[in-house]
Parts: structure tokens; sequence; C-alpha cells
């Protein structure tokens, strides 16, 4: 367990520093009968980050954000979420999840659907200003039944709810999946907000990046169950280039493209070519073999 | 002060906050003593990290043009607008009678854009292609 010497907060059991990873997976491995839906998966979210889990449909990220809510159990390796097991403690009281079905009463009405929270939440933190300024603020009427609202309401409403419980840390499954471009901004608004305001760590699973590429400063990249990067975004695009040439370049060599006569490649490393976008990364990492860096000189 | 990131132009998001406040400044939007939009309102309208919206503000306090001072805000020092002068309206004029001449000319638009550019390069930046 890392603690941090930098930040003197005492933690939320009153005792020592706070741990400076919000969220810390190590070797994790998750198995669902035969099949392996998580392998060896290390990484970790520093606190105060908005964190993007990418990776294609099936690659695992709803398996991991339900290992880091304590809703499944990790076969293997160590889990830490604000310092604590969930598998031991269950949800950490600090940390709020919203599942992609975004589970809500659709037979309640929007006011009833918060006292039906409130009550949920009687034991722990429950901010019912906060979320009813949430919703509020998304111009939704109380009096409206939840069933009825849009797939954005229905979000907006969701989101009021985990806030209202004035998370550290805030789970997203897949928050803008089903959602048109304007909701889908006004809900990265809203959690981008929280983020600024009270300084929530963020971890929002999405399968666009460029749905996300602008709000997080963390990615975490899933394919196939592993872990194929971690890191902050902007390090990890200054730790690359992409490099346009007849052959491909020498070096460390992530994946390589060839179009025509040329070949086009992500290499690790700093110099030659261009810096990456972050869609450069993402498919260049979930193209390359087995996670595995190339070997210099064979196009993939 | 309403900010409009454009996400595909290749300039760095805080960049272009950067120099949307100058523009303000230098336009008379923004005066000494206006407060920048706070983080939070930024992040709600554009859906941009609040990092980018710390790190464009930490630039334009660097370069002497706004004062964070904590708990109540970002605050703008300094204005950028020169004071009108008669220059400026001369100027403007023969721009403006320079534009009607190369539209006579024929030039397209990208023409005049590419003219402007160089000649700009060469007097301002040192730089610009040979004719």
């Amino acid at each position: 367990m890392r603690w941090s010497l930098m930040r003197g907060r005492v933690g939320s059991r009153g005792v020592g520093p706070v741990p400076e990873g919000a969220v810390r997976f190590d070797g994790v491995g998750k198995r669902f009968g035969g099949r392996s839906a998580l392998r060896d998966c290390t990484f970790e979210v520093p606190r105060g980050r908005v964190a993007a889990l990418v990776g294609p449909n099936g690659a695992g990220k709803t398996t991991l954000l339900m290992v880091a809510t304590g809703l499944l159990r990790a076969d293997e390796g160590r889990v830490e979420v604000l310092g604590a097991d969930p598998a031991r403690v269950g949800m950490p009281p600090g940390a709020s999840f919203v599942a992609q079905d975004k589970p809500l009463y659709g037979t309640f009405r929007v006011r009833e659907m918060l006292r039906a929270a409130a009550a949920l939440n009687a034991r722990g933190r429950w901010d019912a200003a906060r979320a009813a300024g949430l919703v509020e603020a998304a111009g939704i009427g109380f009096d409206e039944r939840v069933g009825a609202l849009s797939p954005g309401g229905r979000a907006r409403v969701a989101l009021a709810i985990a806030l209202g419980r004035d998370p550290e840390l805030l789970l997203l499954d897949e928050p803008l999946a089903e959602l048109d471009p304007l909701a889908r901004r006004q809900v990265m608004g809203a959690v981008l907000a929280a983020s600024a305001e009270s300084g929530t760590t963020v971890v929002l699973s999405s399968h666009v990046i460029a749905d996300v590429e602008d709000a997080c400063d963390h990615l975490v990249l899933l394919g196939g169950g592993r872990v194929r990067l971690d890191g902050a975004v902007e390090d990890l695009l200054a730790q690359h280039r992409v490099i346009t040439g007849a052959t491909e370049p020498d070096g460390a060599v992530v994946h390589g493209s060839r179009f025509g006569r040329q070949v086009e490649a992500l290499v690790r490393g700093t110099g030659d070519g261009e810096p990456p976008t972050l869609d450069d990364l993402v498919m260049g990492y979930l193209q390359a073999e087995d996670g595995r860096v190339a070997a210099a000189g064979a196009p993939s | 002060m309403r900010f409009r990131v454009e996400r595909r132009s290749g300039v760095p998001t805080y960049l272009q906050l950067v120099r949307q406040v100058e523009q303000a400044l230098r336009l008379g939007a923004l005066q000494p003593g206006d407060q920048l939009p706070t983080a939070k309102a930024v992040v709600e309208e554009t859906a941009i990290n609040p990092n980018t919206v710390l790190k464009a503000y930490r630039e334009l306090e660097r370069g002497g043009l706004v004062e964070a001072r904590p708990g109540r805000g970002t605050f703008v020092l300094r204005t950028l607008a020169r004071p009108a002068s008669e220059v400026d309206g001369v100027l403007r004029v023969e721009l403006e009678g320079w534009m009607e001449r190369a539209a006579g000319a024929g030039l397209s638009v990208e023409d005049v854009d590419a003219l402007v550019a160089d000649a700009r390069a060469r007097r301002f930046e040192g730089g610009g292609a040979r004719a």
C-alpha cells in the first residue's frame, strides 16, 4: 500500500494520510466458467483524475468496474478502492457507481426517486439539496415519471443520485451510450463540474474514444481482458510518435500498418515523426499482437 | 465570456482558451477587474477537463494578464486593447481598398489568405516564402 506524503488529508477512517491512488488493481484476474474476462490487470488511477476506461465491447470494462465496486469478486490479484478492499467491505462509502442501464424505478416520479435514494443512503452521506439541484439544473420536473424521461433525462437523474452521495470517487459504466450529442455534452459537463468543484475522482468507461478524449486526463486501455495502457494522457502522448516511411522504423514499434507503399507506425519513444492522437494510441495498442510491442522490421 | 473549443483544430485546447481570453481583452469584451468564468462553469459548458482550464488560467497569469485570488476566482489585471488612433482608421480604409482591387483582379479568398499570410510572415515573423 502506497502512502502519499504530499497529501496530508486524514482518511475517512480518521487515521493517517490518504493513499494516493483512488483505484488500484494489481494482477487482477476474473473468470466466468472457463472464460477469462480479466487477466493480470494492473493499473492505478490517481486521486483527482478524470480517467477513461476504454476498450472494445467485450474487453472487460463492465467486469472491471463491477470488481471495483465489490459486486464481483476477483479470482486473483489485489483490488484497492479508496484504500479498502471492496470484496471485504462492499461498495466503499466514498464511492458511487452508475451502471450502464442506469437503474432507476420507472414508475416512480422523480421526487419519489430522490426520496428513495435518500432512504437507501440514510446511513451514509446524503446531500438532498445537491441531488435536487442537479435534477433541476437538467431541466427535469420533479413530478415527471422516471420511465417517461428521455435516455438523457434518466442519465441526469442517475447521475444526480450518484453525486448526492457526495462521493470522492465516481464510477460510470458507459454513461454516454444511447445519448444524443447534446445529452452527451450535458452529462459530461455535469460529471466534469463535479470534478472541478469537489475534486471527485472519475472513472468512466466508453468504447468510443472521441466521446471522452477532451474530458479525460488519465487513460486505462483494456483489450481482451488485459490492460494495454495505463497512464496520464499527457505522458502517454509525449512518450509515443507516429512515423511514416517506406519501411517500418527501427525501435520499439507498437503497431505498423501498410498503406500502399507507405508504412505508418506507432512507436514508443521520442524524436522523429508526429505526436500521436489519442485515437492513434488506442488503435495502435489494440491492434498490437497480444499487447506486446512488435519486433522491428516485421509489419504486423 | 463564453469559450468555444474546436476539437479537431490541432491547437491544444488550453491554448485555444488562452487566445480567446487575449482576444476578448483586445476587443475590450473583458476589462480589468472582470472575473473569468470558474473552471466549473467552463467545463460544464464545454465538457473539457478542469485541468485544461486551470492550465490556461495559469498561462494567462504567467503573462501578467490575470490574477488568481484563492477562494474568490481569477480576475483580469490588464487590458490588451490599444487606444483607438487615427492610424487605425487609415489602415482599415487602405486595407479595404486593397481587398477591392484584389477582388477586381480575380483573386479568390484562398489567394488573398496566402498573400496576406506571406506578407505578414515576412514583416512580423521574419519568415515567408521567397517571391
